[in-house]
């Protein structure tokens, strides 16, 4: 026979004090770990949309990322020749050479230096990017020392609006328009003219080259060609594994810092679940007497605590996980260690995070109950009856 | 004296419950020291630095160098005693998992303008004479293994290829807030390289170290230095080592603010078991409480029994935790060895954690407390537990 699921329910309601305290201590356990893994999946959810499957992205062998490489004129010729570049309506090739510098600007409000990307770009670029949309003002025309911001830049950082100028490369760079770029990197970058900003920062080379495959699938075969080249010391991903990879370190950072966390935390609120669960042992001696006495059998008993104690770890995973999500309205900027520029990202929320704080909230409130439900099966019935 | 026996007897009459309070109390400490001394680990840097010290680097950004002959041009500028120089080399030791700081640098100069590097005079020699030596401090090479005379190869990626190196020189730091994982090789040996593989990049510096003759006037020396080389292709920015360790630091301002935030939910966490804990003892104690009223002793006596007990079970905890802080600590800073190269336990750490014990007895006790005078003594006789 079992005992009614209503039991359970009943008796943390009964001792709401006892059972608020230990749900929290939980629901914050939770929310640390939840959180904590939202961050990390925000980072690398705003790097991977930042690149597209079909583009591939060429930075020099061994460089990691796009502001060590170095691609020279002679090479990124070779490369725009290559027959899996997508050639346009207009006949010209989908390809842009590109380079990519960091810069240090002042942050609003405090004025501390940060790192911001910058990029110089080609008329090209823009449609390589369809993600990238100017919300203001224009793009820069080529051939003068205008730039355009992305939407995260204009928000964080001093002199980046319409109409304010930037000083760099002894010249002033006049801001005149503003783009967003949705939830990627780009709309933390500053885009320039290509040509401008290499001769501004004396840098004869390219950072990068990113073109559009004129056969997704035929990635391999291009892989093969470039890196096997002899005339080329260049190294050839798609955009989207590169973006992965920027993201890799500091994912991983992110996730090993939560999970290594919320373990010791969890072991303070497994405690304190164990706590609370034997006192209501230990309070309702009498109670299991009875129950014993009337027939239930000691599996039941056993799995009635087990219940109870389940419950209030599921209430305290809800609670953390409510809370949570409300972080979803947070962005957050820091600095990626991989890139070493500023990079704004949200904490995101998916079905995996969800599930895996529930787990965890009942894994706490199993381990915390398990012992004294085995405490409660145990027990003697005429010894239970004597007690009170 | 017979109050705390009083107290301690009442704490210890459910042993499991207190001994289990106890316990949680020593994890959470544990965890909220060890993530405090994250946060001064990242401060490391900013915490060695010299006040006579500036750094110059290009004004743009960290990315950028410096032609090489404004060297001579600093030298000569008034309050400035020694420059060194060097550049961020940023090589891959087998695997990008192996991470630690590798400069090249001018050896002579900036071993005089870091003392806090010791390292003995035979070795001192043989590292200043052959050009493809380099230092290592001792908590890298133990890392590694590495024995005087050994060959190590790191994979460059700013600068392209294999680079080979071979020990010279094992340093030791002056105390322990100097860092021991740092790698440090003569700028010639990169330099000429450059010259040879690619000469476009070649007698360029990443940054200039200048040690200046009166730190009172290090911020006047700075401007001097900047004011040099204004409106020049390469535009300078002079700060004092304190500042440019702090512009690191500040950049990864969000994660310290989140380890931070975090630091302090592990005392609310505790602060919610504890505050249990008292609330079921004091809970189950209301028949006692009442039996004290009716004897005649006052509201305050039996909230110096609930706040007393509240407290003897936190600062036993308290204590547990810090003691263990040391060694946990100690094996942590070893395995995460290159990442935070300076791993010390400081006072402030400690103190905010009996302080904060201190407020999760105290706040703990207090509904309890509250509970247990507010209870008509008819009422208090009358509860069963």
């Amino acid at each position: 026979m079992k005992i009614p699921f209503s039991y359970s329910l009943r008796n943390l309601w009964t001792r709401r004090l006892t059972t608020t305290l230990t749900a929290s201590g939980m629901a914050l356990v939770v929310f640390v770990l939840a959180a904590i893994l939202m961050l990390a999946q925000g980072l690398q959810k705003t790097l991977v949309e930042t690149g597209s499957y079909d583009n591939a992205l060429v930075i020099r062998r061994s460089s990691e990322s796009e502001v060590q490489s170095g691609v020279d004129r002679y090479q990124a010729s070779i490369v725009e020749s290559d027959p899996a570049v997508t050639v346009g309506k207009d006949g010209k090739r989908l390809l842009a050479k590109e380079i990519v510098v960091l810069i240090t600007l002042p942050k609003r409000g405090t004025n501390m230096p940060s790192n911001v990307t910058i990029r110089g770009i080609t008329e090209e670029s823009l449609k390589l990017r369809p993600q990238v949309k100017l919300i203001r003002g224009r793009m820069p025309r080529p051939g003068s020392a205008e730039i355009v911001t992305g939407g995260s830049v204009v928000k964080r950082f001093n002199g980046t609006d319409i109409g304010e100028s930037l000083r760099f490369g002894t010249r002033d760079w006049i801001v005149v328009g503003v783009f967003d770029a949705g939830s990627t990197g780009f709309n933390s970058e500053i885009w320039g003219d290509s040509d401008q900003l290499m001769q501004a920062f004396r840098r004869p080379v390219y950072s990068s080259v990113l073109f559009k495959l004129r056969d997704p699938g035929d990635f391999e075969a291009l892989k093969n060609r470039v890196e096997k080249d002899p005339r080329l010391t260049l190294e050839i991903k798609r955009e989207t594994q590169y973006y992965d990879d920027q993201s890799k370190m500091m994912a991983k950072f992110l996730r090993i810092l939560g999970i290594s966390l919320t373990t010791i935390f969890s072991l303070g609120a497994i405690i304190g679940a164990m706590i609370t669960m034997y006192a209501a042992v230990a309070n309702r001696i009498g109670e299991i007497g009875t129950l014993r006495a009337l027939g239930f059998q000691r599996a039941s008993i056993l799995s009635a605590f087990l219940l109870e104690s389940l419950l209030l770890g599921l209430a305290g995973g809800v609670a953390g996980l409510l809370c949570a999500s409300l972080m979803q309205f947070v962005s957050i900027s820091t600095v990626n260690f991989q890139t070493f520029s500023e990079l704004e990202f949200t904490f995101s929320l998916n079905g995996e995070i969800v599930y895996i704080a529930l787990i965890f909230s009942l894994i706490m409130g199993f381990v915390g109950g398990v012992l004294p439900a085995i405490r409660a099966s145990r027990m003697n019935i005429v010894d239970a009856l004597r007690e009170s | 004296m017979n109050i705390l026996k009083i107290l301690f007897k009442n704490a210890f009459r459910h042993k499991l419950r207190t001994g289990l309070t106890i316990l949680s109390i020593t994890i959470a400490i544990l965890a909220f020291c060890l993530l405090r001394t994250v946060i001064s680990a990242w401060y490391a840097g900013v915490e060695a630095s010299s006040a006579n010290r500036l750094v110059t680097r290009n004004a743009v950004s960290l990315i950028f160098s410096l032609p090489f002959s404004y060297k001579e041009k600093i030298r000569q500028t008034e309050g400035v005693s020694t420059v060194s120089y060097g550049n961020w080399f940023g090589g891959i030791y087998i695997d990008e998992k192996n991470f630690f700081a590798n400069f090249a640098v001018e050896p002579k100069t900036y071993l005089d303008l870091y003392p806090e590097f010791r390292l003995s005079e035979d070795q001192k020699n043989a590292f200043l004479r052959d050009r493809r030596g380099f230092m290592a401090g001792q908590k890298l090479a133990a890392k590694y293994g590495w024995r005087l005379g050994d060959i190590v190869t790191l994979k460059g990626t700013i600068f392209p290829g294999n680079w080979e190196f071979v020990l010279r020189g094992i340093y030791k730091g002056k105390d322990d807030t100097t860092d021991e994982s740092q790698f440090l090789f003569h700028w010639d040996y990169l330099n000429e390289t450059l010259k040879r593989t690619a000469p476009g990049r070649a007698d360029q510096v990443g940054f200039y170290m200048i040690g200046v003759s009166n730190p009172a006037l290090s911020t006047q020396v700075a401007e001097r230095v900047d004011k040099s080389f204004k409106n020049s292709i390469a535009e300078t920015l002079t700060e004092t080592e304190k500042a440019f360790q702090m512009g690191f630091v500040s950049m990864s301002n969000a994660i310290i603010t989140a380890i931070r935030l975090v630091s302090l939910v592990v005392i609310v966490i505790i602060l919610a078991v504890v505050a249990n804990t008292m609330a079921m003892t004091s809970r189950e104690r209301i028949g006692e409480y009442s039996i004290f009223k009716t004897l005649g002793f006052g509201g305050w006596r039996i909230a110096g029994l609930i706040f007393g007990e509240s407290l003897v079970i936190t600062m036993i905890g308290c204590a547990f935790g810090v003691g263990f802080t040391f060694p946990v600590a100690d094996a942590f800073g070893h395995a995460m060895g290159t990442y935070f190269p300076v791993f010390n336990v400081d006072n402030d750490t400690l103190g905010l954690a009996v302080l904060y014990s201190f407020a999760v007895g105290i706040l703990s006790a207090i509904i309890p407390t509250y509970r247990a005078i507010k209870i008509p003594i008819a009422d208090g006789l009358r509860s069963i537990g």
